[in-house]
């Protein structure tokens, strides 16, 4: 796969083909991936392909340099990071994260309605009162208060929600394993595929709740 | 070879230099004051000509509404957000202008867009190569601070094209200085580069693996440096002198700039000195004089060098580094020569920064090695490779005036997005997208960068339409956008209003009115020197004649030596530089017998008992030289 972005015999630039980010590392989809390897090759790539070392070239071979590096990066960027490269395997696989499409963003700002936020139900309640919290924090900065022990409350809330956040990178990435299983075997039954991209989804929304809670909490903190 | 020659220039808010790679190091092209620094002012003489440089700095006190500096604060950039700038420095607007128009500047009565009184400083920096090299200079690496957003590089881009050079590249200057750096230190490990110069702050942190320069994070603040540091002793002068004399010199720009002079060279000394005593002479006779000592100065800094905090934490933030993972801070930039500034660095990064470069060149020295680089590279340069990324977010406005970010801020480039727009209405055939930068997330906060409409879809029933809009942000850190209809596989057509640029054709119109273009002007110069040039060997000539070696010579040698003159006497009439320069060689290589005997005659007759006092010594040098007339005062 990788000679495809050179000439085999002239070692020029090619023209980029339309693949996926995985294929353009020669990788197999998977999720469980050696970072240092890719950025070992990342480097090796770009030691070809970047326009910097094309400068020479004639304006096509500087076209597709600057396409296919462009094409590199983006690439390295989504696969080097866990969640980004999860996301990317979905979006692959066809399925589209809810809280997170932009879509139902759209969707919902065009129709006015309040985008649909997936609420994990164990959370409903912790969630419903450290918004409470939040709010009371809000109020008494406003009115110059002491709110030292409404801060240390919040800060525990906080080390809880950090200690979720862990698990369910924890629960992915088993997940991961399964999913790659299913690869290694060979052609695996598009339920399969599904019922594991489901679960991914599952966690990653969950996953991503919280995450938006806590920089909602840090930026309570800090203002 | 010729084809080759690419330079590396740092057009400075303060200064601008122009570095070539020459063998293994990268050296300063000095001006042709011999000095490396080119002060980046812009001065009208009398006759409209521009000036540039020194010259130009020092008119800025005697006919200060000739005269501009800092003209880098204006690039890429509106009315609306210089408003701030307008306060603080002397520029001048045009009468006429009209909002949202490209900002002209007035000197005398002319006008100038900023990206030409740029590349009037470019142009001269151009003429030191040229001078230089013995030839023309066509090809530049330009830097531009790594904060500098889409309008502002590709503004830094015009000038370039407007000055008659090819910009082969735009290079982040903390990028440009890591990798002067990194050529002689050659290691590995993260290095974060803190530049604070004459306008703008920038800090970045790199990390250095087997000659490849990976930028991780960036940040900064495009109108933060020593501008500052001056604009706040110049009003506390200001405010002295309105307060103790009751004389209001706000408008007095002759007085504002003589007290800005001054508060500069006390700026500077204040970094090796306890104190200082200001004493300054103001309209009128009356003096105004004023002690400062280092701990008021440093008190009086503190909140502007406090600004370059921010933009360090969040970069650190950004990068997932703590510092103490950062191996080496380096610092660059004229304002990072303040002790305080230095105390600054040291308790954030927890560390002794590395002073070790020349805070005024190395950028400059960087840029001709990525010069070099992109020139198929050297021995020195192999191996070597810039991984650079976009310091702000792209995104596009969506429905309800919000941005959608869809390239994020350090990501490395180039670096692309894809979107995919439909239309509303049944055979709707425009789309409207506007392309934002920033980190905001509403589009009003964020910079708008241009409006682009997507015309020519075929049409067809509402939401039918699928175009396929392609963004890329190529290696300068420039937008490029392409869009296709992919149900009907058509292009569709891109119509680009950029918010504060320039379109292609007002460049090209400041290319062509421009006085100086390239091979022309260097062509014309060249013919001149050789005029020159022959002139002073013909009258050397004539002299010899008269003179007794003359005599000596066999009628075979005179006879060459007339054939000679002639033959130079005929292309000097032609246009043929190169021509005139092969025939004064000629002539200088006929003329060595002569002119030894001249020499052995004279030296007899210094012998014969005359003093070197009655030795005619001649007017001295006629021919052109590298050295500008002294100046004296």
């Amino acid at each position: 796969m990788r000679a495809a972005h050179f000439c085999e015999s002239c070692g020029k630039v090619q023209p980029p083909v339309p693949v996926d980010y995985f294929s353009f590392f020669a990788l197999p989809p998977k999720l469980n991936l050696d970072v240092a390897a890719l950025e070992k090759s990342f480097y090796e790539l770009s030691r070809r392909l970047h326009p910097d070392l094309n400068a020479r070239a004639g304006s096509q071979e500087q076209e597709w340099s600057l396409e296919q590096s462009s094409l590199l990066n983006d690439a390295y960027r989504t696969l080097r990071d866990p969640i980004k490269r999860t996301e990317y395997l979905l979006h692959l696989e066809g399925v589209e994260l809810e809280e997170q499409s932009k879509s139902a963003t759209e969707q919902a700002r065009a129709t006015g309605a309040i985008k649909k936020q997936i609420v994990p139900p164990d959370l409903l309640e912790e969630v419903f009162e450290l918004n409470m919290q939040l709010e009371d924090l809000r109020m008494s900065k406003k009115m110059g208060e002491d709110d030292s022990s409404l801060i240390a409350e919040i800060g525990k809330q906080k080390l809880s929600l950090e200690e979720k956040h862990e698990a369910l990178i924890e629960e992915l990435q088993a997940h991961w394993n399964t999913w790659d299983n299913l690869i290694d075997r060979g052609h695996a039954a598009s339920e399969e595929r599904a019922q594991v991209t489901g679960t991914m989804v599952d966690v990653l929304n969950r996953r991503n709740y919280i995450r938006n809670l806590v920089r909602d909490v840090n930026a309570a903190l800090e203002n | 070879m010729a084809t080759d020659r690419i330079v590396g220039i740092d057009l400075g808010t303060t200064n601008s230099l122009v570095a070539f790679m020459q063998g293994e190091t990268p050296v300063v092209i000095p001006g042709d004051d011999g000095l490396n620094l080119l002060p980046s002012v812009v001065a009208l003489d009398a006759n409209n000509q521009p000036v540039v440089g020194t010259a130009a700095r020092n008119s800025l006190i005697e006919t200060p509404e000739r005269a501009v500096y800092s003209i880098k604060r204006l690039m890429g950039r509106g009315v609306e957000d210089i408003q701030e700038e307008l306060k603080l420095f002397p520029f001048r607007l045009a009468d006429d202008m009209q909002p949202g128009e490209v900002l002209r500047i007035k000197l005398g009565d002319k006008t100038f867009t900023p990206p030409e009184i740029s590349a009037l400083i470019l142009r001269q920096l151009k003429r030191s190569a040229e001078r230089f090299f013995g030839g023309p200079v066509t090809k530049a690496v330009i830097t531009v601070p790594a904060y500098f957003n889409d309008a502002q590089r590709q503004a830094t881009k015009d000038a370039g094209r407007i000055a008659g050079l090819d910009v082969l590249r735009l290079v982040n200057e903390p990028t440009a200085a890591s990798l002067a750096y990194g050529l002689d230190k050659k290691q590995n490990g993260i290095v974060a580069v803190y530049d604070l110069g004459g306008g703008t702050f920038d800090i970045s942190i790199l990390k250095l693996h087997d000659g490849i320069f990976e930028v991780i994070a960036t940040n900064g603040d495009t109108h933060l440096g020593g501008d500052d540091i001056d604009n706040l002793l110049i009003t506390i002068a200001l405010d002295d002198i309105r307060g103790d004399l009751g004389v209001d010199l706000r408008r007095n720009a002759e007085a504002v700039q003589a007290i800005r002079k001054a508060v500069i060279e006390a700026k500077i000394a204040l970094s090796s000195q306890p104190s200082i005593k200001l004493d300054i002479e103001l309209p009128g006779g009356q003096h105004y004089r004023r002690e400062i000592t280092r701990n008021q100065y440093e008190h009086l800094i503190q909140p502007v060098i406090d600004r370059t905090v921010g933009p360090c934490k969040q970069a650190m933030k950004d990068a997932n580094l703590k510092p103490e993972q950062i191996d080496e801070v380096v610092l660059v930039g004229g304002s990072t020569r303040i002790p305080k500034v230095r105390a600054l660095v040291k308790e954030l990064f927890h560390r002794e920064p590395h002073t070790g470069l020349n805070p005024d060149e190395v950028v400059a020295l960087g840029a001709a090695v990525q010069a070099n680089i992109l020139g198929g590279g050297s021995e020195a340069t192999e191996n070597m490779l810039l991984l650079d990324v976009t310091p702000l977010s792209l995104g596009i406005e969506v429905a309800g005036g919000v941005t959608d970010k869809i390239i994020l801020r350090n990501s490395t480039i180039p670096a692309s997005a894809t979107q995919f727009y439909t239309t509303q209405i049944d055979g709707q055939t425009n789309v409207a997208i506007h392309v934002l930068q920033g980190e905001r997330e509403l589009a009003k906060d964020c910079r708008s960068l241009a409006r682009f409409d997507l015309k020519g879809i075929p049409p067809m029933a509402a939401g039918i339409p699928r175009v396929e809009v392609k963004f890329l942000i190529d290696a300068n850190g420039i937008l490029h956008v392409s869009a296709r209809e992919q149900r009907s596989g058509k292009e569709a057509e891109i119509q680009v209003q950029p918010s504060y640029g320039l379109t292609d054709e007002q460049v090209e119109g400041m290319i062509l009115d421009s006085f100086d273009n390239a091979e022309e002007d260097f062509r014309r110069r060249q013919l001149i020197e050789a005029r020159a040039e022959t002139a002073t060997i013909l009258t050397a000539l004539e002299k010899g004649k008269k003179s007794a070696a003359w005599g000596q010579l066999t009628t075979d040698e005179k006879k060459q030596i007339a054939k000679m003159e002639k033959a130079l006497a005929a292309v000097n009439a032609e246009e043929d530089y190169q021509a005139i320069r092969k025939a004064i060689d000629a002539l200088n290589q006929g003329t060595m017998r002569l002119a030894e005997l001249m020499m052995d005659t004279a030296v007899s007759t210094a012998l014969k008992g005359k003093t070197m006092d009655e030795t005619d010594l001649g007017e001295g040098p006629t021919a052109p030289h590298p050295m500008a007339k002294a100046e004296f005062e």
